[in-house]
């Protein structure tokens, strides 16, 4: 019947053009899998550093004033800070990249006013829990820096959630969690950092092209 | 009332909404306390023109408001759905639902 399926055409478009309208749909799970390779491959690089580097990681306070660690001088110079500044750049670009694909597949606009909304509300708490990262480190508390890390980012998911795509939040759950924890084994947090920021975003990823995007 | 919604539906649908864009526009608004204009036309993918004569005729229905502002120096109009937009738009909604259901 004619009339019958334009009736469902209406009704789909009136449920796709909600979602359109109120969340970012076009976040791909391919970004997540990307970004959770360069975390690990970040962290491979980053404890081959601190391997070879035992005594200085074993006192972070004092090792600024040695001239012979890997963190003399200027901390935001030292070769894990680069390190890790190459693997969020890598992340950020591979994900932007596999999202931007989708979203020229789904023809939506990568940069529209769900986009916009997303990104503000992951940033609030990233960029309050950035700061307060900062203050710790100023303060020579580096053990938490870890799991704050682990913490603040999943708050930003778990805020950005009801914006994207809702399945989001589960991976906000898992952050926050093992952030939680590690605040009991804050010499352990490159390890949680691989477990949160590496296996999660790959298993997070997985699972949503799995779901949406495997045909 | 009940009776006659199962019996003949159509009545039940509002001829406001028989436009492919006034139901985006309201679609849109269901979900969202206020878009503006730019951010609209985007979700649509209509021409400002177009545009403007759905959002008038929603607006002369009293089923969308329109808010002026300004950012800085340039205007900024934001609508939002109205109470009677909503209640018309769900009716609408259950109409449809209730025709493919019939039809089926």
């Amino acid at each position: 019947m004619d009339d019958s399926k334009k009736l469902s055409r209406d009704l789909r478009d009136i449920k796709q053009m909600m979602e359109r309208s109120s969340r970012f749909i076009s976040l791909s799970g391919l970004s997540g899998i990307s970004a959770g390779i360069c975390a690990l491959i970040g962290v491979f690089f980053a404890r081959d550093a601190i391997e070879k580097n035992r005594s200085a990681v074993s006192d972070l306070g004092k090792s600024f004033s040695d001239t012979d660690t890997i963190l003399h001088g200027d901390f935001f110079n030292s070769t894990l800070i680069r390190i890790a500044a190459l693997t969020f750049l890598g992340a950020l670009a591979s994900a932007f990249l596999f999202t931007y694909r989708r979203s020229q597949r789904t023809n939506t606009p990568i940069w529209g006013y769900t986009a916009k909304r997303l990104l503000i509300n992951v940033a609030i708490p990233i960029v309050a829990g950035g700061i307060f990262l900062l203050a710790l480190i100023n303060n020579k508390v580096f053990g938490f820096v870890a799991p704050g890390c682990l913490i603040f980012y999943g708050l930003g998911i778990l805020n950005a959630s009801n914006y994207t795509l809702s399945e989001t939040r589960y991976l906000a759950y898992g952050e926050i969690l093992l952030g939680v924890i590690n605040l009991f084994f804050p010499v352990q947090g490159l390890y949680f950092w691989a477990a949160g920021f590496g296996v999660l975003h790959i298993l997070y990823g997985i699972f949503m092209w799995w779901k949406y995007e495997r045909n | 009332m009940k009776v006659k919604l199962m019996k003949n539906p159509i009545e039940n649908l509002n001829k406001v909404f028989d436009s492919r864009i006034r139901l985006g526009i309201m679609s849109a608004l269901m979900v969202n306390t206020s878009i503006n204009f730019n951010d609209l036309k985007e979700l649509i993918n209509v021409t400002d023109g177009n545009l403007a004569s759905h959002i008038k005729a929603l607006e002369e229905s009293n089923y969308i408001k329109v808010q002026k502002g300004f950012i800085g120096r340039k205007t900024n109009t934001t609508y939002s759905a109205t109470k009677a937009g909503e209640k018309a738009f769900k009716s609408h909604l259950d109409a449809l639902e209730q025709m493919i259901k019939n039809m089926g």
